[in-house]
């Protein structure tokens, strides 16, 4: 129904878009000149014509229900004020069922068939009054639109400008995100303060939060300390990884590997960034984790199957393509002269790229590095099938592990009630992460362009 | 037809002190493809010790791609091969046994833009003598460091900021410095590819009156698209066109009686 | 100069080359250990890479193929006892034709259907078989083949009275234990089936009954607690396919018009600059954060629905927005100036410039940029766990309100279960589904990236 609204509108713009041309060739028949095309008065007039039809629709869709419900409910009998909020819901529920046609089964009570009755005849009067209301809109806008048409109007200028509100108004959704999870999670996080001080939270060495059904009087310990040191333990031991590998990689592929190897070799490394992180977590689970508790065995060292050493290994894995193709772009930034300059003098390809070409790109390796270790740092899949959840402070990275984002998941999965402190740390940690991961990138950010600026 | 160029003679350039014999470099059936296209086509040319040689014609003709050849630097182009031989002091640098990096280090090259790497002025002009250990000891290394830049006519203008970046140098300094830095490992050869055509008249002068210096204790190879420059500080010239060497002789010889009518032609502008 | 000067500067030269010549050695062979290096950090990766595909598709291929019995199973309306199929009457309220559907339903769900399948059995199987052996007989068959059989029913229940040849798949760990994935000399009581279902499976398949054939279940039917051998990835499948056609739909053109207008029209100043750091920066946002976005304000504040394909839709939008506002950007970069001013130079206004000449020009890039944002989106897991869409679904959702899950979660929840015997196998194939999207969504943009590169 609303969909062959929707296209009613359209068709009827469609028709303004002719009335307008017609109306502009008409003008112009008059031997004056246009000050735009044709077309572009047929647009305006469609836009005058339906935008604020469309406008009114969406408007009245939110609000509709709404009003509809509030309005049958004041007709409901007295008594039934007295119902509680959630046998309201199910009421209204069986009430626009019936209103519906759909029916119910069962026994039905009169005063329900009568509110069902009065919010059928609401919606149908409030639809008639829409689309009465949307005609209207059309039709003034339409002969306001197409009596402007005149020579002098600028009606390219006027349907650009509206093409470029829409334009910046898209670009606007980016600052919403961003505003939406500061305000999200700031003030839930801040919720979670009024349960829990600061303090405890930010300096705390235990992790223990327990269950919220286990009463008030357990409040459960919600120290960050454990699941910080996790997260970092973790994220270094997948840089350790993959800086080294990525960066020898990126080195070969840009100075040294010869055209076939590079052709094979970039793509199998960017299908190595596509690869989802659920896939590289069980990777880390069947084949990671064995293995290396194997080799522990055998070297007499007890390695965990899931443990830090596990999902920083495999986190590590991922990252290199990442490390290596932004490493690749910042060393063939660095201008061939300089290249030229080292070797005219008689350094060794190797001499080139260590005592010239690194220390050239080194701001933006750096920055690299950095966006590297934010990745690693909010990467959660890995560390949610591999780590071993064990929110313990301990130094040693055979042993299992907790991180601030496998503790959100196991926080805030399962049941979406936002009132227990149980629930709500997970905002906390989510802030947390946040913060630390905004403080790389910006710097990293920075970093890079400087460095692109440098060579631009 | 009478030739009209006249040469001008703002500086004077020195006379070869001893009347040189010594082939030092020389080039037989050179020819450069990249890829499929043939960029050479068959250059053979002798370079005599202590000389300064200047290669002219039109851009697009081939002569900074031979003179690349002089040191390999093609080399480092993907794609590109080279046929025919060359020699320095009679050995042919592109025999398979022959060490790039010792070739490069007894012919040197400073390129059209000044390209003084991201480090110290002091660390520019070492990075060649450490690189190749030239220097034993500390004091040795600010020895060499100190007579390349007053070899390059740069001490003066920088003693006193060796450890400020070299790119904070005007263009003219900063090429200076890429000249300084190539003495630095004391080559045989220095090749230059139109070291000034990214520089101002004044500093242009200033590189020019080096050349002419140098050209006491080094063989010059230059590549220039300014035939007066061509003319001030050069003993030979050659003209090159469409990967051709059309002719070369002493300097004056060409401008003055180009046995070419191509060479003519181009020296009297008639394209270019 | 004379000779002996001469002589001095020729020897001068010599020690000069012996020094150089002396270091040589040492000098290659840093180089050649720095090559090597380098060689060494691709071939680890690219190892690396074929490690994880053969080993998930070592353990995946073969769970395609699953152990399925043919029976002839003879419908006896002696147990089949049910009424003829409701027709819904004149003036029948929709909702009272459905109870008496529903009622009929529920006959058909009394049906004893696992008897109609013992007697199937029975008759391939040697020897009398007892009562008390039922168990082990029904243990052959997956627990949820009766539905399937009933479905039969449901559609032609015709076929009452008649014997139907049946393909049936085998239970879960039947097929594990027939595909020699368990240890055949465990004793009795650490084996999961009893020795006379391990007989009988044996047998059977000796005498053809059970063969390992391809089998369908797994993109056909949903995901199942209770019967393993039948769950598949039909409802996760429809679940991304609507979050999919979501992301589509409004990150593609929100991203590319604000990518237009920050990189035609928007004024370089201090808050498009602000703009721009906001964007790289969303794009490095750890993804489980906007999990949290989206648990806090779609679900927490606005009410939309948990678990709805609709609710992940939004928050992988959100997701991918960055990303294809970045590619869109460097797409526009990479058109030269001399394009626009070719175009403005003739009198173009720069609504016209941008969308006549330079958009065209970008749409490869903008092409490969969007569908490498939509591939990483469809493999995305961590903020969908937030959003309740874990949780397990047993219908195929028709609508992006309805309960589901996606193709990742759905990885996820599989790798966690019990079964672990079986659903390893289950799981891999399942990864292996979704890297075949997703690289061939890869490969899409990386073959659209080579056909239209251009270089200006």
């Amino acid at each position: 129904m609303n969909l062959v609204l929707i296209a009613t509108v359209l068709i009827v713009m469609a028709v303004a878009y002719q009335v307008g041309l017609s109306r502009s060739r008409a003008v112009a028949d008059g031997g004056v000149r246009l000050h735009s095309r044709p077309g572009y008065y047929g647009v305006l007039v469609a836009l005058w014509c339906g935008l604020p039809a469309l406008l009114l629709f969406g408007v009245w869709l939110l609000l509709q229900d709404a009003i509809v419900e509030v309005l049958v409910v004041q007709q409901l009998p007295a008594e039934l004020a007295a119902l509680s909020e959630r046998e309201m819901q199910v009421l209204m529920r069986r009430v626009s069922a019936l209103a519906s046609g759909q029916g119910l089964s069962g026994e039905v009570q009169a005063y329900e068939v009568a509110a069902a009755q009065q919010m059928a005849r609401l919606e149908s009067m409030g639809r008639l009054a829409m689309i009465a209301a949307m005609a209207v809109l059309a039709v003034v806008g339409l002969v306001t639109a197409q009596r402007r048409v005149s020579p002098q109007l600028r009606a390219r200028n006027q349907v650009e400008r509206v093409i470029t509100a829409l334009l910046a108004l898209s670009s606007g959704v980016a600052i919403l995100t961003t505003v939406g999870i500061v305000l999200s999670l700031v003030g839930e996080a801040l919720h979670f303060f009024r349960y829990i001080s600061p303090a405890e939270f930010f300096f705390g060495t235990v992790w223990n939060p327990r269950f919220s059904t286990s009463g008030a009087g357990q409040q459960g310990e919600f120290g960050l300390l454990p699941l910080l040191w996790g997260t970092l333990m973790v994220s270094a031991i997948a840089l350790l990884v993959a800086i080294p590998l990525g960066l020898m990689t990126a080195i070969y592929m840009a100075e040294y590997a010869p055209p076939w190897l590079r052709n094979v070799a970039k793509p199998v490394i960017e299908v190595l960034a596509g690869i989802p992180t659920i896939v590289y977590g069980f990777f880390a689970l069947i084949v990671i984790g064995p293995f290396l508790s194997g080799l522990g065995d055998m070297l007499g060292i007890g390695i965990r199957a899931t443990s830090a050493l596990t999902a920083g290994l495999v986190m590590g894995i991922m990252i290199i393509p990442f490390v290596s193709s932004l490493s690749d772009d910042i060393i063939t930034q660095v201008p061939k002269s300089l290249r030229d300059g080292a070797l005219g003098l008689g350094a060794t390809r190797s001499e080139m790229i260590r005592q010239v070409v690194l220390p050239a790109a080194l701001p933006g390796i750096v920055g690299a590095f950095l966006l590297a270790a934010s990745r690693a740092i909010g990467e959660t899949m890995i560390v949610v099938l591999a780590a071993g959840n064990n929110p313990v402070l301990h130094a040693n990275p055979f042993e299992a592990i907790s991180t601030i984002t496998v503790t959100i998941v196991n926080q805030l999965t399962g049941d979406m009630d936002f009132s227990s402190p149980q629930s709500l740390v997970a905002f906390a940690l989510g802030l947390t992460l946040f913060v630390i991961t905004l403080g790389l990138n910006i710097i990293a950010l920075v970093v890079v362009r400087k460095y692109r600026q440098q060579y631009e | 037809m009478t030739v009209s160029v006249t040469v001008p003679t703002t500086m004077n350039k020195r006379t070869r002190t001893a009347q040189a014999t010594n082939i030092k470099m020389s080039a037989r059936g050179v020819k450069v493809f990249y890829g499929e296209n043939e960029a050479l086509h068959g250059i053979d040319l002798d370079i005599m010790e202590n000389e300064v040689v200047a290669f002219i014609g039109p851009s697009g003709c081939g002569k900074s791609t031979f003179l690349r050849c002089l040191n390999r630097m093609n080399d480092t182009i993907a794609g590109s091969r080279v046929e025919g031989q060359v020699t320095l002091d009679g050995n042919d640098i592109y025999d398979p046994s022959l060490d790039v990096v010792l070739l490069r280090a007894q012919v040197g090259i400073v390129f059209q833009k000044p390209n003084p790497f991201p480090k110290s002025i002091y660390e520019n002009i070492a990075y060649g003598p450490r690189l190749h250990g030239l220097a034993r000891r500390r004091a040795e290394l600010d020895d060499i460091v100190e007579s390349s830049l007053r070899r390059a006519g740069l001490w003066d203008e920088v003693k006193d900021r060796l450890d400020q970046p070299g790119t904070g140098l005007s263009g003219g300094q900063q090429q200076r410095l890429c000249i300084a830095r190539t003495i630095a490992v004391s080559p045989e050869v220095i090749l230059m590819d139109e070291p000034c055509s990214a520089l101002d008249p004044i500093a242009t002068g200033k590189i020019e009156q080096l050349i002419d210096e140098l050209s006491e204790s080094y063989t010059i190879v230059m590549v220039t698209h300014n035939m007066q420059q061509a003319a001030r500080v050069a003993h030979k010239t050659a003209f090159f066109h469409l990967g051709e060497l059309v002719e070369m002789g002493d300097t004056d010889d060409i401008f003055t009686n180009p046995q070419e009518q191509r060479t003519h032609d181009y020296i009297t502008g008639r394209f270019g | 100069m004379t000779v002996t000067n001469l002589e001095i500067a020729d020897s001068r030269r010599r020690q000069r080359l012996n020094a150089i010549q002396r270091s040589l050695n040492a000098r290659h062979a840093r180089e050649r250990r720095f090559r090597l290096l380098g060689l060494g950090a691709v071939i680890t990766a690219m190892v690396l890479v074929a490690i994880l595909f053969a080993s998930i598709l070592i353990r995946g291929v073969p769970a395609f193929w699953q152990a399925t019995l043919t029976l002839d199973i003879y419908l006896d309306p002696e147990v089949i006892q049910v009424d003829e199929r409701p027709v819904r009457e004149r003036g029948e309220s929709p909702a009272q034709y459905r109870e008496r559907e529903l009622a009929w339903l529920s006959q058909l769900g009394m049906v004893n259907w696992n008897a109609l399948i013992d007697e199937a059995l029975k008759d391939q199987l040697p020897g009398e078989i007892e009562s008390r052996q039922t168990r082990d007989l029904r243990a052959l068959v997956a627990s949820g083949e009766r539905f399937a059989l009933r479905n039969r029913v449901i559609e032609k229940p015709e076929l009452i009275g008649q014997t139907v040849t049946v393909k049936m798949l085998a239970g879960a760990n039947v097929d594990v234990w027939l595909k020699g994935n368990i240890d055949r000399s465990l004793p009795d009581h650490q084996q999961q089936l009893s020795a006379q279902t391990r007989e009988w499976a044996d047998y059977l398949k000796e005498q053809g009954t059970i063969r390992n054939a391809f089998s369908t279940a797994l993109f056909i039917n949903t995901d199942s607690r209770s019967s393993p051998a039948s769950a598949g990835l039909a409802g996760a499948f429809m679940g991304s396919l609507f979050m999919m056609l979501i992301v589509i739909a409004l990150s593609i053109p929100l991203g590319v018009a604000s990518a237009i207008y920050l990189e035609e029209f928007a004024p370089k100043n201090r808050l498009t600059d602000l703009i721009e750091i906001n964007i790289n920066n969303l794009a490095a946002v750890p993804s489980i954060i906007f999990g949290l976005l989206g648990a806090a304000i779609f679900v927490g504040y606005l009410r939309l629905p948990l678990s709805a394909p609709l609710v992940g839709g939004l928050v992988l939008t959100l997701m991918t927005l960055p990303t294809i506002i970045i590619a869109t950007r460097s797409a526009l970069r990479s058109i030269p100036p001399s394009i626009r001013q070719a175009a403005l130079g003739i009198g173009a206004s720069r609504v016209q410039t941008v969308f006549h000449h330079v958009l065209p020009l970008a749409l490869p890039g903008i092409l490969t940029g969007s569908i490498l944002g939509v591939a990483q989106a469809l493999g995305e897991t961590a903020p969908l766990l937030l959003i309740g869409m874990n949780a397990f679904v047993a219908n195929v959702p028709s609508s992006p309100v309805d309960q589901a899950t996606a193709l990742p979660v759905q990885i996820y929840l599989w790798q966690g279960n019990e079964l672990r015997n079986f659903f390893e196998a289950r799981t891999s194939a399942a990864i292996i589904v979704l890297l075949g999207l997703m690289l061939s969504l890869n490969a899409t943009a990386i073959w659209l990236r080579k056909k239209f590169e251009t270089r200006w």
